[in-house]
């Protein structure tokens, strides 16, 4: 088919106005002006079709022709895409770099991947077997973490006809011939695939285990599952990225995919920089290893920052295939939505609440969706979780996007001001954050770190809950009037909020704690919970266990216990608790 | 090339619409001659089939459907830039207005710059000294940073944006001439005397040679504000750059500026989101904050000292909202502090700089400065928790503790945040300062301090 074409006729910011021809299709790719911008088709009428160009409009022209590709906006799937930074159509910014320098220019031609590299790679599959999408011919190591596993596509069947020996190859040549009936189909080491069509998997899976982040307050109160969704909304300043950057760097899925939409430059940099240095606890290689990036930073264009998000998670998606769990962050999905926002408004739309477009919440359910613990057409098992941080505007999570995020997510991560200005890191605020998998998830739990892990966390929380209510009436009298009863309650929702849920991400241990030393660590504080309401029921003054500096011990536990070895430190400081409230006991009943 | 275009077809507000134009481009510059012999500029800012919506800089007043003559000049709008630029004072557009003249131009850049790839971006980890100890020690500025100063009308921003351009140390300390350090002020729709100010301030500290000013006055055209900023940041850039200076840029007032965007929005028939601002109001604020920064093949860099004043006070207007999730952190001013007649009056819970936790510490200022600046901000929280108490049942009924607190409250604003205009603090001085502080409180209450550091600074005594 020959590609269509088409003259500029009107142009009005990254919307262009195409006019000349009726065949181009909906979400057909095509370049735009003398410098082939890359854009796609968002709107086609009998008079002219509208067009988002992905790249700065200055300077085009009225007149200027516009190219059809014949296909949707699609991204190359192949090995070199690890530890690789791309922008929001997967170009990758280190090439572009080279060809422009430091700044980035319009209308350059570079590949997606790299294609004069080649792969070691070595055939699982021989000559006369049945193939069906997703079936893993061979692989090759992609990074020291990765093996990347090279599949059939997943449209295609059939008998091998031939297939290459083991061996070097580039990602474009041919490594077997599929036999479908009539038809001979050429497999390359490369697919393509649409970005914004989810890939297809065989079967979902419930969910079964969670995404360990060795972060407290998310492991223990708010878990998140393997292929499921969070969200994490804040207003600026109360750390959204750093959590963001906590995930990416400890959470225990296989492969990080970290999107950058529409947020600063530096940010990006910094994880570049960071990941190439950090080293991966499990396995000892550097964490970039494990990672792609994608960067659409705020000043870059906004329609790309619609397809960095369709970008990323069809890349998740093509790792999952591949029976590995992918985590997928998106930082920040407002930034997304508003680059729906501003295009909607320049097609003149209809808004619907604070100018967003009436499908906000159909995109971003599409997005969340893809989110899931698969079994993948070649039966192996992988997930794509998705975690997407929120930036409400004014920090006010009854505006839309918050809203509508919070209709297809499950687990609900709230940061707080408040929090964030006392320097309560992560700021993630107790009270209203939420996750739906905790029942899903206790099982899990109870055969993987301790029988009552969930009882031990429902405690946890209503004694936080009791605390914020207590906090009602000590704003209006002050602590001193409560009695003491309610002031243990005081006495141990410190500890908690200080020792347990504070979490400090420079420190060397503090940064990723294991379950087992949560586990233990909730274990310290219910066990301090207990003797100090024993304390109150014999009548003893509070006052003769603040002073015994026990709760001191407590709160620093993160600082003075390692992350091994901690069953005999764990049994010294219970001992150590027990031997000080024995001694006060006695004391009073002397 | 050189058609003109005789008349107009439409005009509204500050857009005129030409039609019948054939040959014009997105962005392209065009003139507009009245008959009076006046020259305007403008820039097309929509095209559709043959008419181009042209954004007249200067505004529309004067002009009508028949007395132009419009000229499209084949470029989009581009900054002459020089070395020579130093010193010198130029309109919002980016024309001399200090009566000396055309400077000779090295070379000519599009004002819209170009976005830098993050991957030739150097993380910025250099502290800058400003010599305020609640900037200093809580909200440190790194070089390359983008740090805009959250303020009110009323409140002493400017002094504030002048001690820390007089003080700032910038730049490394062989560089004693101060030969690689230049400042790029933007006014956007500020009063005359505080353009004035700005100007006397420079004079007396000796640095007026370092600077270019570009002043879009209050009474300058409304549209000419929408380009003065990025007049700036390109000098800014080619001085960093290209000559490898390090540039601090103060644009004031961003408020106007975006005031200024929605006024072109509105005139646009663009549906708007937030109290009328745009919806691309966020995408065209990152691309001015964005062009901060330092790239791996300069060795100049661009630090942007932004100053909103927030209208009616209010953090969660769009305007300092959205400039909070694009910069890299805000300083805010209090009113209370600003009425108690504390100076500067940073108002330290809001503030923040998300740059300082890599460009403090150990091998940069002290060891202590995290804890440190943790224990304070922890320990203000606490005082403003003990105030709203001791509002509702009187300090008198206070615990001891928290009259402690309330204590400690009061030394911080009186002697910690207190400066004067010219007292220029070293970070030794500050943090010194902060420990002494942090004496009044027990010592079971520094909970966010490692033992080690608490073992050397809080034992310590004179």
């Amino acid at each position: 088919m020959a590609n269509t074409k088409g003259q500029i006729f009107g142009i009005n910011g990254p919307v262009v106005t195409v006019k000349g021809s009726m065949s181009f299709e909906m979400q057909e790719m095509v370049y735009v002006g003398d410098e082939e911008l890359i854009g796609e088709v968002i709107g086609v009428t009998k008079n002219s079709t509208i067009v988002q160009v992905y790249e700065e409009t200055t300077g085009l022209r009225k007149g200027e022709p516009v190219t059809g590709t014949g296909g949707p906006l699609s991204i190359t799937l192949a090995p070199g895409i690890i530890s690789n930074i791309f922008d929001g159509i997967e170009r990758p910014l280190k090439d572009i770099r080279n060809l422009s320098g430091a700044f980035i220019e319009r209308g350059l031609k570079v590949n997606n991947l790299d294609e004069e590299k080649i792969w070691n790679v070595s055939f699982k599959a021989k000559k006369g077997d049945y193939v069906t999408g997703g079936e893993v011919i061979a692989v090759t190591q992609e990074t020291s973490l990765i093996e990347h596993r090279i599949m059939i596509p997943p449209n295609v069947s059939g008998i091998i006809d031939w297939i290459a020996s083991d061996g070097g190859y580039k990602i474009s040549d041919v490594v077997a011939k599929i036999k479908s009936g009539d038809e001979v189909i050429d497999v390359t080491i490369k697919q393509k695939w649409p970005i914004k069509k989810a890939r297809p998997y065989n079967e979902r899976q419930g969910i079964q285990r969670p995404l360990v982040t060795g972060q407290r307050v998310i492991d223990a109160l708010f878990p998140l599952a393997k292929g499921g969704a969070a969200a994490i909304p804040g207003g600026f300043g109360t750390g959204k990225t750093m959590t963001q950057h906590q995930l990416a760097k400890w959470c225990d899925a296989d492969i990080i995919v970290y999107i950058g939409c529409g947020e600063r430059g530096n940010e990006m940099t910094q994880v570049l920089d960071e990941f190439s240095e950090l080293i991966d606890p499990k396995s000892g290689r550097p964490l970039l290893d494990r990672t792609v990036l994608i960067a659409n930073t705020s000043n870059m264009p906004v329609a790309a920052r619609e397809a960095s998000i369709y970008t990323g998670v069809t890349l998740a998606e093509y790792f999952r295939d591949m029976g590995y769990h992918v985590a997928l962050m998106a930082d920040s999905t407002s930034r997304w939505a508003e680059a729906l926002r501003e295009i909607s408004g320049r097609l003149e739309e209809m808004p619907a609440e604070e100018g967003f477009p009436a499908y906000l919440a159909s995109r971003l359910s599409a997005f969340y969706e893809r989110a899931g613990y698969v079994t993948n057409l070649n039966g192996s098992e992988g997930s794509v979780s998705i975690i997407g941080a929120v930036s409400p505007q004014g920090g006010d999570f009854s505006e839309p996007v918050t809203q509508n995020t919070k209709r297809f997510i499950r687990c609900f991560w709230a940061l707080d001001k408040s929090l964030a200005y006392s320097r309560h890191y992560p700021a993630i605020q107790w009270l209203n954050s939420y996750s739906e998998y905790i029942d899903e998830l206790t099982d899990w739990y109870r055969m993987n770190v301790s029988h009552n892990f969930i009882a031990k966390r429902n405690k946890i929380m209503a004694i936080l809950q009791e605390e914020s209510s207590l906090m009602e009436i000590v704003k209006l009298i002050g602590a001193d009037v409560l009695p003491d009863g309610q002031k243990a309650t005081l006495e141990v929702a410190r500890t908690i909020r200080v020792g347990f849920l504070q979490q400090n991400a420079f420190h060397k241990d503090d940064t990723y704690v294991p379950l087992k030393k949560q586990d233990r660590m909730m274990d310290v504080i219910l066990l301090f919970d207990r003797r100090i309401r024993q304390c109150v029921e014999k009548g003893i003054v509070l006052s003769k266990v603040s002073e015994s500096g026990i709760a001191d011990d407590i709160v620093r536990i993160k600082y003075s216990i390692g992350n091994e070895n901690i069953e005999a430190p764990f049994k010294e400081l219970e001992n150590k608790i027990n031997e000080t409230f024995d001694q006060i006991i006695y004391e009073r009943e002397k | 090339m050189a058609i003109e275009y005789m008349g107009l077809s439409n005009i509204q507000g500050p857009l005129a619409v030409i039609e019948g134009v054939d040959d014009t481009f997105y962005e392209e510059m065009v003139t507009v001659t009245l008959d009076s012999g006046e020259k305007r500029i403008g820039r097309v800012i929509e095209i559709s089939g043959d008419k181009a919506v042209i954004q007249v800089f200067e505004g529309t007043s004067d002009l009508s459907l028949t007395n132009t003559k419009t000229k499209f000049m084949g470029e989009p709008m581009r900054l002459p830039l020089s070395k020579e630029m130093l010193g010198r004072t130029l309109d919002g557009a980016g024309r001399p207005i200090d009566g000396l003249g055309e400077y000779f131009a090295d070379e000519v850049r599009d004002v819209n710059g170009q976005p830098i790839n993050p991957v030739s971006r150097d993380y910025p980890n250099n502290f800058i000294q400003t010599g305020i100890s609640s900037i200093d020690c809580l909200a440190t500025l790194i070089r390359g940073q983008k740090l805009p100063i959250f303020s009110g009308d009323g409140m002493p921003h400017d002094d504030l944006a002048m001690q820390i351009a007089r003080q700032a140390k910038v730049v490394d300390s062989d560089d004693e001439k101060g030969d690689k350090f230049a400042i790029v002020f933007a006014a956007m729709g500020v009063k005359h005397d505080v353009a004035n100010y700005f100007k006397k301030s420079f004079e007396e500290s000796g640095v007026l040679g370092k600077v270019v000013m570009f002043l879009n006055l209050s009474n300058d055209p409304v549209v000419e504000r929408i380009i003065t900023p990025r007049c700036a940041l390109t000098a800014a850039e080619y001085l960093a750059f290209k000559h490898n200076m390090h540039v601090l840029v103060i644009l004031t007032d961003m408020t106007s500026y975006a005031e200024a965007l929605r006024e072109v929005s509105s005139s646009k028939g663009e549906i708007p989101s937030r109290k009328g601002f745009p919806g691309y109001l966020y995408s065209d604020l990152a691309s001015l904050y964005e062009r901060a920064g330092i790239i791996k093949d300069a060795e100049g860099s661009v630090t942007q000292v932004p100053i909103l004043t927030m209208p009616n006070d209010d953090i969660t207007h769009p305007i300092p909202d959205l400039t909070g999730y694009i910069t890299e952190g805000q300083i805010v001013l209090g009113r209370d502090l600003s009425l108690k007649g504390v100076y500067p009056p940073v108002s330290i819970l809001p503030s923040l700089s998300r740059l300082m936790k890599d460009g403090i510490g150990e091998g940069f200022t002290r060891e202590d400065h995290p804890d440190l600046s943790n224990q304070l901000f922890a320990a203000y929280s606490k005082v403003e928790d003990a105030k709203s108490l001791a509002s509702v049942i009187g300090e008198d009924e206070l615990s001891d503790m928290d009259k402690k607190y309330i204590a400690f409250g009061r030394a911080f604003d009186e002697k910690f945040l207190s400066q004067g205009k010219d007292d220029n603090r070293s970070i030794a001085q500050t943090l010194d300062l902060g420990w002494e502080l942090l004496k009044m409180l027990p010592k079971s209450e520094l909970d966010r301090v490692s033992d080690k550091i608490l073992d050397k600074y809080y034992k310590r005594e004179k």
